[in-house]
């Protein structure tokens, strides 16, 4: 009798175990779900030979360029220009500035998200200096450059599309 | 199986040993039990504590929202208490009752001697006390209690002060002691059935546990890993939820729900069972389409895995995700039809009485399909957008879970208590607790519906004066309500004293094995199996 009790409660337990690893088990999967379908704005690096195709000349989408700060702190961040006109399929280059206000070097990340949703996964980012941290001097500032190429395949009624950083220090510092 | 002292004089009894292993004496015969009904007695008492806790809370909040303006609390203090309400009433009262009466009644409704783990069961039990212990410590704390909603969303909830520690660890506690139970729970059905028991014999509430406990089991260690990762968000740099690190926010809300969802299923499945119990003994007739209870049981279980998103239409989702969640919801109402016509069916043309557990029942019935149909309205995503976060949610919830979980434990206590006292309730009494009950739970919850659909969101301690009329009709009804049940208490603590004598049967159309043993049930029932053949009625 004992026995049978501890085959079923060692399954049941072996079940219990599994499930918590399938809750973090979610993590990756939502991260590649989100990145497939381009959901949350996701969008990540894409090499130039990739993202290359053949220029559409008779269409001209606006892309919007906003700039936000996440817990305030003291900081100057902001798009170089506000808004360009681009050529889906041509390769374009924008630049942020941001500048630390404070006495303190400090590093920074900024993440991305591209709205409409459905313009996410046709928002090719070849190069960004979201791709890794930012170093800052105390009072330093920098400009920082993106490049990115519009797929041509954007469905044909976006033609506005908004980039948007938001910028955080970065948690792993004191 | 006579419990004076003297019974052991009859040689060749087994009911010898009676006497030396009856209840211990004193204090410590609780602490150290491993009886089944003993554990269900501590597990029963302890929720009926915590439905105090949590009942006052919630009579804090509506008395700060009996008019508009802030006039009682502070909104801080407001947010820890529609918080903390919500984690006493889910994990404190609504689980811990149904793990009461499985202990109490699944042994003796499957005819097993105890539970198939008696010293695990013990210790589920005694982990309770001291997470809620350490939970409600947290009033007492400078930084106050949790006040970023039960659902634990990032990043409000990573903003909260040292009370955030303690609730990750209290929840951890509480979801370790549901899986040990549930654990037992599942064990106890699959090996301790006597010959004869097979699965379909069982009485409908052991079907629902069961069904329940993996429920448990699968869905409360994601939950335990989602506040995990919270925990190590805060105190240990990783950036799941934290978009600085990478991490993203809504991904909570998606862990969250796949267990949220079953669990609120958790807090149903167990009520529809007692409910199965109790209306063919009053309507003097057998389950009306049991098979087919079972396997609606068992798709409602299926389909809470895959309906989660529903809770999150808002938080934008490509069109097929919100019309595969629109759609997977609006099923669950297929099997949940059925178990509510089969139980009118029950009740046509049976020969009913109305005793307190069959008004309790039949309450049940009503106002849970009313918190059903509005569940309804709610699954359909572009009315959603309009309901999300107002008092039409309140209200629907509440309706599935207060007349609906709170009514079946209700009915489940002056259904079983004879058995377990060994006296009749007072009826009297009874039937005024529930015409009471009845009339102010819909003065509380009914103009939530009305507010809601006006535009008044939840968890806001203040709000426009056009929504003052109904919120303070609710304020009335819910002191009603609350006050109300300090009845239930009396009616128990009379019953447990004394009152008229119950008879084996208890009720006159009782069906199953628990009402076969004397009442007040003895310490230990069914050490020897029962016989049980084709025609033995058990459920």
């Amino acid at each position: 009798m004992a026995n049978r009790h501890t085959v079923v409660a060692g399954k049941s337990l072996l079940l219990a175990v599994a499930m918590f690893g399938f809750g973090y088990l979610m993590v990756p999967i939502y991260d590649i779900i989100c990145e497939v379908t381009g959901l949350n704005g996701k969008t990540g690096r894409v090499s130039i030979a990739e993202a290359q195709a053949e220029v559409a000349t008779d269409r001209l989408v606006t892309v919007e360029f906003v700039a936000s700060i996440n817990q305030g702190g003291s900081w100057i961040f902001k798009p170089q220009v506000q808004e360009m006109q681009v050529k889906p399929g041509e390769l374009n280059h924008a630049a942020y500035y941001a500048e630390n206000l404070s006495n303190m070097p400090v590093v920074a990340q900024a993440t991305p998200s591209v709205s409409p949703q459905a313009a996410a996964k046709y928002f090719n980012k070849t190069e960004c200096f979201c791709f890794t941290r930012q170093a800052f001097e105390p009072k330093g500032s920098k400009e920082m450059p993106l490049t990115f190429i519009i797929d041509p395949d954007l469905p044909i009624n976006v033609d506005r599309v908004t980039l948007s950083y938001t910028f955080f220090r970065s948690p792993d510092q004191s | 199986m006579s419990y004076s002292d003297k019974a052991h004089d009859h040689p060749g009894h087994d009911e010898h040993d009676d006497h030396h292993h009856g209840p211990a004496k004193g204090l410590m015969r609780w602490v150290k039990t491993t009886n089944h009904k003993d554990i269900g007695t501590l597990y029963l008492w302890f929720s009926l504590i915590m439905f105090f806790i949590g009942g006052g809370m919630a009579l804090i909040i509506r008395a700060e929202l009996g008019s508009p303006g802030l006039q009682f609390v502070d909104p801080m203090f407001f947010n820890a208490m529609t918080t903390m309400h919500a984690i006493v009433m889910i994990f404190g009262v609504v689980m811990p009752a149904f793990v009461g009466l499985a202990n109490w009644m699944i042994p003796m409704m499957i005819g097993a001697p105890d539970m198939a783990l008696p010293r695990l069961n013990n210790w589920s039990f005694w982990i309770m006390p001291f997470a809620f212990t350490i939970m409600l410590s947290t009033l007492f704390m400078d930084s106050g209690g949790p006040a970023g909603g039960w659902t634990l969303y990032p990043p409000l909830v990573l903003q909260m002060g040292d009370s955030f520690a303690f609730v990750i660890f209290a929840i951890h506690f509480m979801g370790i002691s549901s899986v040990m139970g549930s654990i037992n729970i599942v064990a106890t059905i699959f090996n301790m059935r006597p010959p004869g028991m097979t699965m379909m014999k069982m009485p409908m509430f052991v079907w629902t546990w069961l069904i329940t406990a993996y429920l448990l089991i699968a869905t409360i260690p994601v939950f335990a890993g989602a506040v995990t990762m919270l925990l190590t968000d805060r105190y240990f740099g990783t950036s799941f939820f934290s978009a600085a690190g990478g991490g993203d926010p809504v991904m909570f809300q998606h862990i969250f729900w796949f267990f949220g969802h079953p669990e609120v299923y958790i807090l149903i499945l167990p009520a529809f069972g007692i409910v199965s119990s109790i209306i063919p003994t009053f309507a003097r007739k057998p389950l009306f389409g049991y098979d087919s209870m079972v396997y609606a049981t068992a798709s409602i279980a299926f389909l809470s895995f895959i309906v989660w998103a529903h809770h999150m239409f808002t938080t934008g989702m490509p069109l097929a995700g919100e019309l595969f969640f629109m759609f997977s919801t609006m099923m669950i109402s297929v099997p949940t039809g059925v178990k509510v016509f089969n139980w009118v069916a029950t009740m046509w043309r049976g020969s009913m009485t109305f005793e307190t557990p069959m008004l309790f029942a039949v309450g049940f019935v009503i106002m849970f399909t009313i918190g059903g149909l509005s569940g309804l309205m709610l699954a359909i995503t572009p009315a959603d957008i309009q309901y999300h976060d107002t008092y039409f949610v309140v209200a629907h919830f509440h309706y599935v879970l207060v007349p609906g979980a709170i009514y079946s434990l209700m009915a489940a206590t002056y259904y079983w208590i004879p058995k377990w006292t060994g006296n009749m309730y007072d009826e009297k009494l009874g039937k005024l607790h529930f015409w009471i009950s009845t009339i102010f739970v819909n003065v509380l919850f009914f103009p939530m519906h009305f507010v809601g659909l006006a535009g008044m969101p939840r968890r806001i301690p203040d709000y426009n004066n056009i929504f003052a009329d109904w919120n303070f009709i609710a304020t009335i009804g819910a002191f009603g309500f609350g006050f109300s049940q300090l009845l239930f208490v009396y009616i128990i603590i009379k019953c447990v004293k004394g009152g008229k004598e119950a008879t084996t049967e208890v009720w006159e159309g009782a069906r199953g094995l628990e009402w076969t043993v004397p009442s007040p049930a003895p310490y230990h029932t069914f050490e020897v199996a029962p016989e049980i053949n084709s025609t033995t009625v058990t459920r």
